[in-house]
């Protein structure tokens, strides 16, 4: 038996918007510049990869099954900028084929930082699935599927999850293989999904590389490779920026054509089947108990925190972030909590990143900024803001005569 | 390979970029076992003024400037007798040539029987062609393959020398007209230029931004047209950052060092000040250099209000370049048109990081500074006050920048241009 399972990334952050050191107001956000953009790939990606999605389970009777991750940050800007996009994942979640997932609501890196915030977002989360969606979601994944024991154990206490996901990084499966269930150590009924980073990559980052030996990729070819999992393995988890398609594999790579030829050519083996996590979980016993006392993430080679942690500026932005967290709670202030947390996205702390900078590396393209110092200037500048606000706060919060 | 360039000062009489990159270049071809005729302008003497300093820097040490450099070992020194110098206006020429004339009159009561011995011309421009006269007459006793020449003084004498001895003239571009006068430009300067790159074989730009100007400005073809970046000498900082961790003072300092005219863009720096002390107090700004905006520059700090803060400091060179870098928190260069740009790999060289002009040509080749549009004095303020507010920014940028500068290599300049010193004479014999 080979079990498919899709599972796709769908974020976008709040961008910040050129903020000096001289403006004085708390207007922190570009909303030109992210409805210019939400529209953009609303039209480019999720919009024709929705449809896609819906033909497919439409075509093969509710036999194709995918799972969503969609951010909080992501779906506030639909709302506003491309309202279409969510009529179009109600209509997915209404075919009962497709699984919304859980995370921090944005997008965050609040598990390194605060527990409270962290479980304070996923709450937010996952009342906001339900609402929009109609369903709770059973399994977790942490952003950037940043992971630990400890972290799989907290999302076991929660008491809400049946499954977490993470990256099949070579370092944690040693000669194992990411193509079964298992156990996070600590946990007794947790169950732990692994990313067939092999596979998932061919799609998501080798599909248009012509310099690529397997170029061109083909529906038939992707099924073969899928298919020889039968016999040393149940599951094959394929995890991906829902971006993949339109975006960052432009529509004229074919990546439409190859999706819309896959669940064909899966179903020509007859032990093959699409399953979601949830699926998944129930469906197999886990193998063993996979140790990860170190925290691993999905980027890169290194497959841990340096993009997000890695320099000077990136530690000092976030510290400084979350040190205000017990001052800016203790207000009580809605607009002043929001902002905090729409700072928190993972996205400002990357675009800080110098790892590839001095080789002008393809992440550029989705970073707003010239360099990685413009964007920390801009963070600090807007974070010096918000303290100000937040101490205007308490001031004006203890009046004069309350200390007579 | 044997090289006939025309070039200029060499340290420790550096009056900006031009002479450090020769000095650079020749250096390093010249340890890649090239031989260089190197032939400079100096003013020298005549027995009748053996106690006037006809112009300055002093001729002696001059002399042992050029002495001093016997440590090349493939380069003869040639000088030829004019007192051109770089960053010269045909104004500013005049009145040296005034002031020598008017010290020989006052020793000597009158002028008319030194004038013949003088020789000079007391027009610039018809002292660069009085030049490339020299230069023809000297290139007759000497051997060479192909002519380097740096900068449009010298585009006459190049040309002249390429067409007697019928060697392919390569042209080194270290800033351009455009660069200098902005639209303003002079017609005479303008021309002699054209010329240069026309019948130049081979056209080395320092930057691409160089590069462009010369393509759409001047009319040439890109195929001629290569890009050589200069390089840094290391001297400065030797990677360790503790090693000169900086004394502890109330005061920061941010530092404008390059010579104070239109193209360097001091009044947008001054402009940035006032901006940036509205915020931050304990802070002064440095302008250390000279030139023909310096005084201009004095009477608009001081109606800026912020003539306390302020400091200039003059022409600086040596140990005092160094002394500044050292004292300094950061360095600021919002040239309004920079084809290179070699003082601000300096700065990065001495630890200090940098906030640089995107129109510039040093913008092309070190990605950790901070860059900015040389006319957004809010953006420069903006980034003048986090650089000094935020402590890890600078801390990231000087670690970065210290170890990007160290790829600069006048090495790498030096067999790129032997590359195309190859291709010049592979195209002269086609």
């Amino acid at each position: 038996m080979a079990s498919v399972c899709f599972y796709f990334q769908v974020h976008q952050p709040s961008r910040l918007r050129h903020y000096t050191v001289f403006d004085d107001h708390d207007y922190y956000f570009d909303d030109h510049k992210n409805g210019e953009i939400c529209r953009k790939v609303a039209n480019k990606c999720y919009l024709p990869a929705n449809r896609l999605m819906l033909d497919l389970i439409r075509q093969y009777d509710g036999k194709f099954k995918v799972a969503y991750s969609i951010t909080g940050t992501l779906l506030e800007q639909l709302e506003n900028y491309a309202p279409e996009v969510l009529s179009t994942f109600d209509a997915l979640a209404r075919t009962g084929c497709v699984e919304f997932l859980a995370e921090t609501y944005y997008h965050s890196l609040s598990f390194l930082y605060s527990r409270n915030e962290f479980a304070a977002q996923i709450n937010k989360h996952v009342q906001t699935i339900e609402k929009l969606f109609g369903q709770t979601p059973k399994i977790f994944r942490n952003t950037e599927l940043i992971y630990n024991n400890e972290l799989a154990q907290m999302i076991e206490s929660m008491g809400c999850f049946d499954a977490i996901i993470s990256e099949g990084a070579d370092h944690i499966l040693g000669y194992r293989s990411p193509n079964f269930v298992y156990s996070p150590k600590g946990c007794n009924r947790l169950r732990l999904l692994l990313k067939n980073y092999r596979l998932s990559d061919d799609i998501a980052f080798r599909f248009s590389n012509r310099g690529w030996a397997q170029w061109p990729l083909t529906a038939d070819k992707f099924s073969h490779w899928v298919s020889k999992v039968n016999g040393n393995g149940f599951i094959v988890n394929l995890f991906m920026d829902y971006e993949t398609f339109g975006e960052h594999q432009w529509k004229d790579t074919g990546i439409f054509e190859f999706m819309r030829h896959l669940p064909g050519e899966i179903f020509k083996h007859p032990d093959n089947d699409f399953k979601t996590p949830s699926e998944v979980a129930k469906a197999y016993q886990p193998l063993g108990v996979i140790d990860v006392p170190h925290v691993i993430s999905w980027a890169d080679i290194e497959r841990d925190l340096s993009a997000w942690l890695g320099n000077a500026m990136q530690s000092n932005a976030i510290h400084e972030l979350y040190r205000l967290e017990r001052k800016i709670k203790s207000t009580g202030d809605n607009n002043l909590i929001n902002d905090w947390r729409k700072m928190q996205t993972s996205d400002h702390f990357y675009y800080m990143c110098t790892k590839w900078f001095s080789d002008g590396d393809v992440h550029k393209y989705f970073n707003p900024y010239d360099s990685p110092y413009d964007s920390y200037i801009n963070f600090m500048n807007i974070l010096g803001n918000l303290q100000k606000r937040v101490d205007k706060h308490h001031q004006q919060a203890v009046p004069a005569g309350a200390v007579a | 390979m044997k090289v006939f360039m025309l070039g200029w000062e060499f340290p420790p009489f550096i009056s900006g970029g031009l002479g450090t990159a020769c000095y650079g270049l020749t250096k390093a071809l010249d340890q890649m076992g090239v031989e260089i005729t190197f032939v400079l302008p100096t003013a020298v003497q005549t027995k009748f003024a053996t106690h006037v300093k006809l112009v300055t820097p002093a001729l002696k040490s001059q002399e042992q400037a050029i002495t001093r450099t016997r440590k090349f070992r493939n380069v003869a020194f040639r000088t030829l007798n004019s007192p051109l110098q770089p960053y010269q206006t045909n104004i500013s020429y005049q009145k040296k040539i005034e002031e020598s004339l008017a010290q020989i009159r006052a020793l000597h009561g009158h002028t008319d029987q030194f004038l013949g011995t003088l020789d000079y011309s007391g027009d610039m421009y018809k002292e660069v062609q009085r030049y490339a006269d020299l230069a023809v007459r000297l290139a007759e006793n000497e051997e060479f393959d192909v002519i380097h020449a740096h900068d449009w003084m010298t585009y006459p004498a190049g040309a002249a020398v390429a067409k007697v001895s019928g060697k392919p003239l390569v042209i080194h571009v270290h800033s351009t007209e455009f660069d200098r006068s902005g639209e303003h430009v002079n017609q005479m300067i303008y021309d002699i230029e054209r010329m240069g790159m026309h019948v130049a074989d081979k056209i080395i730009a320092v930057s691409y931004l160089t590069r462009n100007i010369i393509i759409s400005r001047y009319g040439i073809s890109g195929d001629k047209v290569e890009v050589v970046y200069n390089g840094v000498e290391r001297n400065g900082n030797n990677g360790w950052p503790g090693g000169n961790a900086p004394i502890n003072k109330d005061e920061r300092i941010v530092l404008f060092l390059g010579r104070i005219t239109m193209q360097k863009g001091p009044d947008y720096f001054l402009r940035a000040a006032k901006k940036v002390l509205e915020r931050i107090d304990n802070v002064k700004f440095v302008m250390a250099g000279s030139g023909d905006m310096m005084h201009r520059a004095v009477e608009m700090a001081a109606g800026l209000g912020i003539g306390s803060k302020v400091l200039f400091t003059g022409f600086l060179r040596g140990d005092d370049v160094q002394k500044i870098f050292k004292m300094a928190d950061l360095y600021v260069m919002p040239s309004v048109s920079e084809p290179f740009g070699i003082a601000p790999l300096e700065a990065l060289d001495n630890d200090v990081p940098i906030i640089i002009s995107k129109q510039s040509g040093v913008s092309e080749v070190i990605n950790h500074a901070l860059k900015v549009d040389f006319w957004d004095v809010d953006e420069i303020a903006n980034k003048i006050v986090a650089v000094l507010s935020y402590p890890p920014l600078g801390i990231m940028l000087r670690s970065h920048g210290n170890y990007e500068v160290r790829k600069l290599r006048w090495s790498d300049s030096a067999s790129k241009c032997k590359k195309i010193y190859e291709e010049a004479l592979a195209g002269a014999f086609v």
